[in-house]
């Protein structure tokens, strides 16, 4: 895609003294904070984004800018912050690639979302993570859900897998990687929105 | 095996994400040798897009274990046990864990198609936890409670038999919720709401919603009464009453959610009794001059200890450990 500007990444040369994030730290609140936003970015940046094959590349820019400027100062709300970051590199793309008007950009208040309630989010996503994983782990193609049956479920290693599913060791690390990839897309999305991704 | 490759100028999020799957199962299922272990270092330094995409994938991948809950075969009908060890302030987990416990006695394939008819559920002195029901219900457990669940097509039904919980509920007129309790049964009419069985006396308190509260025990006068949000039923074997609390009270009241006590203007021997109701270690208040201190704060349900010394250091009280036990005096 597009070469991405560089606006936004000025906070992380802002850092005060001791106000930085561990590693670990940012990575926990990355888990916690931004990844269960998901579908809801992606449903933004679809309805903003013409150009369907470039959406990956920007919820990923948008995440690396948003755990830059993390570290340096953690935002009070992930929400607010990872839809201002995501307007704002949109914004940034089109004004270089005078592409579409400024206002074509909604406001996320405008697609339904609400910026102040993480929480509500946090709750729904608890409520029924058994149920989205079994949603997701049943849409996987059938032998790449295998694979993942047995190496999470049912505790195999990899060689144990490739003996119960008779094929090579190489094909299951395949089948894995495939499918744990694919288990993140379905499982951080809706199930109206996953999939598109191919 | 596959490898996963060096990135050359750019790559795509898709495949910055497949490298990220790859270099996990292969963490996960295979030898790893000292060196896998630099090359993979050596990824994740190369780029903060490589690191995410790798906890985004772990993540993932890590909530996955849970699935093994499903696993389970049919355990033996009428009840099931769930963890009741789980520790206070980990709320998520102990959702999770409860959650698993409440679908783990499906078998793997009928998730979501069958329900069990009936759940215990109970947390020990000090414990807290949440309860998902599939109908996308809540309900919380605070500290040494115990309760059934019951659901099937037409009813919705939880027996109190001891503690306090807190009910987030979605209304079905077609299948209403009721929770029984003490002589008593509660009729959700869409509501979020507690109830506490103390010692004397059953609370219920109405956060938003309505709900309706019957005495069940046929010994004594049938009493009803209808709750609006702001509203507590005191009911005792003989009477309903009803009062209304401030906001302000009822979010302290709220406060063993978040983990926390919250008293205004309490008195010390109050104070020391809701204390007690979520520690092993008990507060003793011995005399009355003591007691009738009042007390403002808030203070984390289980830290008995910051509970002494404030009381010490403000009220100027005299504080000693007794065997298991904090003795207050003056």
């Amino acid at each position: 895609m597009a070469e991405i500007p560089d606006s936004g990444r000025e906070e992380a040369d802002l850092r005060p003294m001791g106000a930085a994030m561990t590693a670990a730290e940012l990575e926990a609140w990355f888990v916690r904070e931004v990844l269960p936003l998901e579908t809801m970015l992606m449903r933004f940046l679809r309805r903003n984004w013409r150009d369907r094959s470039d959406i990956e590349d920007l919820r990923q820019e948008i995440y690396v800018r948003v755990c830059e400027a993390a570290e340096a100062e953690m935002p009070k709300s992930a929400k607010a912050f990872v839809f201002a970051t995501a307007r704002n590199l949109l914004t940034d793309l089109i004004r270089k690639e005078n592409v579409v008007p400024i206002a074509a950009i909604a406001d996320p208040d405008s697609v339904g979302l609400d910026a102040d309630e993480p929480l509500q989010d946090r709750t729904l996503i608890a409520k029924d993570e058994l149920r989205r994983l079994q949603d997701a782990l049943d849409k996987l193609p059938p032998r790449h859900r295998e694979a993942v049956v047995l190496g999470r479920i049912e505790g195999l290693t990899g060689r144990e897998i490739a003996a119960r599913m008779g094929i090579a060791e190489g094909t299951v690390s395949q089948h894995l990687k495939l499918g744990m990839h694919a288990l993140a897309d379905l499982y951080l999305r809706d199930a109206t929105d996953a999939g598109r991704r191919s | 095996m596959t490898s996963p490759h060096q990135p050359p100028v750019r790559q795509s999020a898709t495949e910055i994400d497949l490298c990220a799957a790859d270099w996990l199962q292969r963490q996960s299922f295979w030898t790893w040798s000292a060196e896998d272990q630099a090359d993979f270092d050596t990824w994740l330094a190369q780029s903060r897009a490589h690191r995410i995409a790798y906890w985004r994938q772990k993540s993932v991948w890590e909530s996955a274990q849970r699935l093994k809950a499903l696993r389970a075969p049919m355990a033996r009908p009428g009840w099931s046990i769930p963890a009741t060890k789980t520790k206070p302030f980990v709320l998520r987990i102990a959702a999770a864990a409860i959650f698993a416990a409440l679908v783990g006695t499906i078998g793997y394939r009928d998730l979501g198609s069958v329900s069990k008819p009936e759940n215990v559920y109970a947390t020990p002195v000090g414990g807290r936890e949440t309860i998902a029901l599939s109908d996308g219900s809540r309900i919380e457990l605070n500290t040494n409670t115990r309760l059934r669940v019951h659901t099937d097509k037409h009813t919705r039904m939880v027996m109190l038999e001891r503690g306090e919980a807190y009910f987030d509920i979605r209304h079905d007129a077609a299948r209403p919720f009721v929770v029984d309790v003490a002589g008593h049964r509660i009729t959700d009419l869409g509501t979020k709401f507690t109830v506490r069985d103390g010692a004397d006396r059953l609370e219920v308190t109405l956060l938003q919603g309505k709900a309706r509260l019957d005495s069940t025990d046929r010994s004594n006068p049938p009493n009803s009464a209808v709750l609006s949000p702001g509203e507590v039923a005191i009911a005792t074997p003989q009477s309903v009453t009803v009062i209304r609390k401030p906001k302000k009270i009822l979010d302290s009241q709220m406060g063993w959610r978040r983990g926390v006590l919250t008293f205004y203007h309490a008195t010390l021997a109050d104070a020391a009794r809701e204390f007690n109701r979520y520690n092993q270690r008990k507060i003793v208040v011995v005399d009355d001059a003591a007691e009738s201190e009042l007390i403002d704060g808030t203070f984390p349900v289980n830290d008995v200890d910051l509970f002494g010394r404030v009381a010490h250091s403000v009220l100027g009280a005299r504080i000693e450990n007794k065997g298991h036990d904090i003795v207050i005096s003056r």
